[in-house]
Order: structure tokens, then sequence, then C-alpha cells
């Protein structure tokens, strides 16, 4: 960055040091995340990859967790961002379960509690780079939700992050209709997830599938998708086009 | 109560362990008019008696709504419950606003609870002179609360603070198990009667009292002073001896020939009831 903005303190306007303080770029980042609301609850998938760049540095990274008694999180971006957020539901649940009333943290609470600890951080010009996503059950009420780094936050049926976005929404708008079974969700899911493992560079074969019901949260054991490489056009490339790589 | 060496200060204990400084801002809450509360499962009802200082000036505000789901009735220092209940509201609307969910009552009343037993561990402060009737609904149903200026707070299915509140109490005790299935109009029926049992003889009309609602699915309000007025007229035949035994079953069958007229035996009220309180 060539441009430097200055941070108030509420003493002096500092420069390059405090630039430090602040988040300017993210290294270690996992990809996307697609997640869906079906009849019992909300299914969520995600790779197990953080990549450091362009080279794929971890694979075995869980960037879905479960919140208290009724949500799951999971993020795209910055991994260590997800980790200090996670601190910061850690805490959030320790004090909701110590007033021990009968109340209970939901899924809507903690996706708003997220939006304005995102938000907020981003006013002050140090975000937390991620894209979370927030699904839930509570008294038979599934939620999902998304917030992004800037503090952008909604509500929809399915969500998807990062390439996502792109490559899985379609497919979702598509083929998604309400109170979908299990395996049909998980099937859903895993035609998005195969889309991304093809398309998105960051993206690794080894996937999790998380399931949020009433009764709680499961995130299954990392697996792999079947691929297909034998297409005819990948045996000669260069058919067309002596010469090319 | 009597003055003694040790009820100067609020953090002076006595050696027989009391803080005479809190229990006399407890004295304070009595000296305030009544203010009545009573739950079914899914409502609560709060009510009060409309005392004004003068026949000139309107009456004081004494139920506020702190959310859509709690509101709050005060006996004592109008000026400390009105300070209490601003509290009230920021703590209610904060909490709305991060987690976009109504702030669970009980909670609420653990922070005011918590704030008022400051006030009886500084020795530059004075205990808070009110006592709060604290009505709300959260996930496990429908609450009621005393707070104490000692900081206390208690789970009521009914209660009554404030002058004559004992008159109230005694009968809300006659009736207050059937009050969780109580149905709603059932519930403000029997808040208004507990009301009348305060004013002891005064006729009662719904310009003296003032009563609230909220409940399942009905945000917190007031009541207009028809509404009120027609639940009066449902038992108002009854004359003031009987209100015992006839507030139970029918309303005026037998007695209504026998009371025709309202007992006159107001005595000192009578005077006021002629210039009606302005409206809140």
């Amino acid at each position: 960055m060539t441009f430097t903005i200055p941070i108030d303190n509420g003493d002096s306007v500092k420069t390059a040091e405090a630039d430090s303080q602040r988040t300017l770029y993210p290294y270690v980042t996992g990809t996307s995340i697609v997640a869906i609301k079906y009849k019992d609850g909300v299914l969520m998938a995600s790779d197990m990859g953080g990549s450091y760049g362009s080279t794929l540095r971890y694979k075995n990274i869980e960037r879905m967790k479960a919140i208290g008694k009724h949500s799951l999180l999971g993020a795209s971006g910055e991994i260590s961002d997800f980790q200090e957020i996670l601190r910061y539901l850690d805490e959030l649940v320790l004090n909701d379960n110590m007033w021990d009333d009968g109340n209970s943290l939901g899924p809507k609470e903690v996706h708003n509690y997220l939006t304005r600890v995102m938000y907020n951080r981003r006013n002050k010009f140090n975000p937390l780079w991620n894209t979370l996503v927030l699904g839930g059950v509570k008294n038979g009420e599934s939620y999902l939700g998304m917030v992004s780094m800037i503090g952008v936050s909604f509500e929809d049926n399915h969500v998807a992050t990062g390439f996502g976005n792109h490559l899985a929404r379609p497919i979702l708008r598509d083929e998604w209709h309400a109170d979908l079974s299990f395996e049909d969700g998980v099937k859903l899911l895993e035609k998005c997830m195969r889309v991304l493992l093809y398309r998105d560079r960051s993206a690794i074969n080894k996937l999790q599938i998380a399931k949020i019901t009433e009764e709680g949260v499961t995130v299954s054991q990392p697996y792999s998708l079947k691929t297909f490489w034998e297409f005819k056009a990948f045996n000669n490339p260069t058919a067309g086009a002596e010469g090319s790589w | 109560m009597f003055r003694n060496q040790y009820d100067t200060d609020v953090t002076t204990w006595s050696p027989t362990g009391r803080l005479f400084q809190v229990e006399y801002a407890m004295e304070a809450v009595k000296q305030g008019s009544a203010a009545i509360g009573l739950r079914s499962r899914s409502h609560v009802v709060l009510a009060c008696v409309n005392k004004a200082q003068s026949e000139l000036s309107s009456h004081q505000k004494k139920i506020f709504k702190v959310d859509d789901h709690i509101g709050v009735a005060i006996a004592g220092l109008t000026a400390d419950g009105r300070v209490l209940s601003r509290y009230m509201r920021s703590e209610a609307i904060n909490h709305s606003f991060t987690y976009e969910s109504p702030l669970p009552v009980g909670r609420l009343v653990v922070h005011l609870a918590d704030k008022a037993q400051v006030c009886t561990q500084r020795s530059w402060k004075r205990p808070y002179g009110v006592g709060l009737l604290v009505g709300g609904l959260d996930e496990s149903g429908a609450h009621l609360y005393y707070n104490c200026p000692s900081g206390n707070y208690f789970e009521y299915q009914a209660f009554a603070i404030g002058s004559r509140s004992q008159a109230a109490k005694t009968y809300l005790e006659r009736r207050f198990e059937s009050f969780g299935d109580s149905s709603r109009e059932d519930l403000i029926k029997d808040a208004i009667l507990a009301v009348r049992e305060t004013l002891q003889g005064e006729t009662l009309k719904s310009s003296l009292c003032t009563v609230s609602v909220l409940g399942v699915g009905e945000p917190f309000h007031f009541l207009d002073q028809e509404t009120i007025q027609k639940v009066i007229d449902t038992f108002e035949k009854v004359p003031e001896d009987e209100a015992g035994e006839a507030g139970e079953a029918g309303e005026g069958e037998a007695e209504a020939a026998a009371a025709a007229a309202p007992a006159e035996q107001g005595g000192g009220g009578a005077g006021d009831q002629d210039v009606a309180p302005m409206e809140m």
C-alpha cells in the first residue's frame, strides 16, 4: 500500500508504526464455504485447506466450528482472524452460560453480534479479514446468515463465500428448494464443492460437511470427492494448436 | 424505627448487623402511592394509583415502558424511578441493537439489582429510594420481579408496593394461585380490583388508576380510560364492604339493589373526584 491511513488513538496521528497494528492483507486464507437450509436445519460444507498466498500450505484446517448449543460458524479468509473470532465467541458463550437462567444465545443473536464486531472493526480500518457463515436451529426455526469483512450482513436460504459466490450460488439458485432431505442436501453441497474443486485454485480435495439440527452440531470426518479427468480433450490438449501448452 | 447512632452513613453497620440507611430507603418506598403487578403464564399486568400533588396538577407517571416486552411500575422517589427507568431502557436497547433480540427480563433485573447494591456500599452515595415492579417476557415465559433499594430482587406471581399496599396484598394472596392460568381479561380485572383495595373507601374510577398490559404477542401498552372503566363497571355495583366475596363470583346480583348508589363514604378523597386529573 502506498498510502497510509492515519489512526487517531486519542493523542497524535500515527503512521508507519501503527500500520503494523492493523490488518492490511491476509496471509493464511481459507477458501469458500457453502451452506444451505434443509428440512431439519442447516448443512454447511468447507474444505480443509489453508493457503499461504498461492501455496497450499496447510491441509488440515477445520473452518467450521460449533458455537454454543444452537449455532455453527464457518469462515473463509484469514485463519488467524477466524481464531480470534472464535475467542470472542467463546467469551460470549461463557458469559451467557454463567447467567444460568434458562436463556441461551441463538443463531440470530450470534449473527448480529458478529455483524456488530465486523462492522466496528471495518470502521476502525482494522478489519477481521473473513467472510463468516452462521447457521443454526433454535426452537424449531432454522437460521442461515452471512457477514462479510466490511460488515455486510444478511440471511438467506443458501449462502456461499469467496469463489462459492460465483460458482456455487448459481447451482443453488437452480436446485435448492425448501425441505430438502439430508441426503439430497449433501448431494447438492457435494455438487457445488466438486465444481469449486475443479475451478478454484485454492481448493483441495479434502472436505467436511457439518450439520446442525435441533439436537446439535455434527461435523463429518474429512473425505474426498470423486473427480474425473479422463475427458477426451485432456488427452491431447494441444491437438488444435500445435506448439502451445 | 427510631433514630440511633448507627444510621448516619450507609456504610455503617449496626451491632445487630443492619444497615439502617438502606432500611430507611425501603421506608421511602412505602410512602409512595401504590403500584401493583400480577402475572399469568403469558401476560403481566401492572397497575397503579394516580396520585396528583394537588387538584391543579397532573398525576405522577409511575409506569414506564422499558421495551416492547418489559414494563416497570415504581413506588417511592419518582425521580429515582425515572432515572432507573432510563437506565433500563438503555440496557434493553443496547442489547437489542447488538443481538437483535429482546433482553431477557431476568438479566435486566440483575443489572438493576447490582446497580442498587453499589449504592449501599459507597460512602458518597445514597440508596435509590424507589421500589420497582418489573414485568416482562422472555424465553421461559412471563415474569414479575420486585427490585428493592437494598439491591435484592425477588420474583413474584403477584405483588403490591407503596402506601396501603397491604390491603392489595391481602386480596392478591387470596387469589394468586389461580393467576397462572388466568385469561388476560381476568388478570386485568384482578389488577383493578387490587387497586381498589388500596383506595379503601374511595370510589374507583378509571381516572384514578393506570393499567398496563404486556404478553405473548402483545407488546407493552397502556389501557385507555374507556377500557378500564368498562372493567370497573362490571363490578362497581358491589359495595366496598363486600369486596372480598363478591369480587370472586358474578357481579352485583342480590347486592345490586342494596347498593344502587355507589358508597359515598370516601371521606377526604371525595372532593378530588369532581376534578378529573389530566390524562397521561
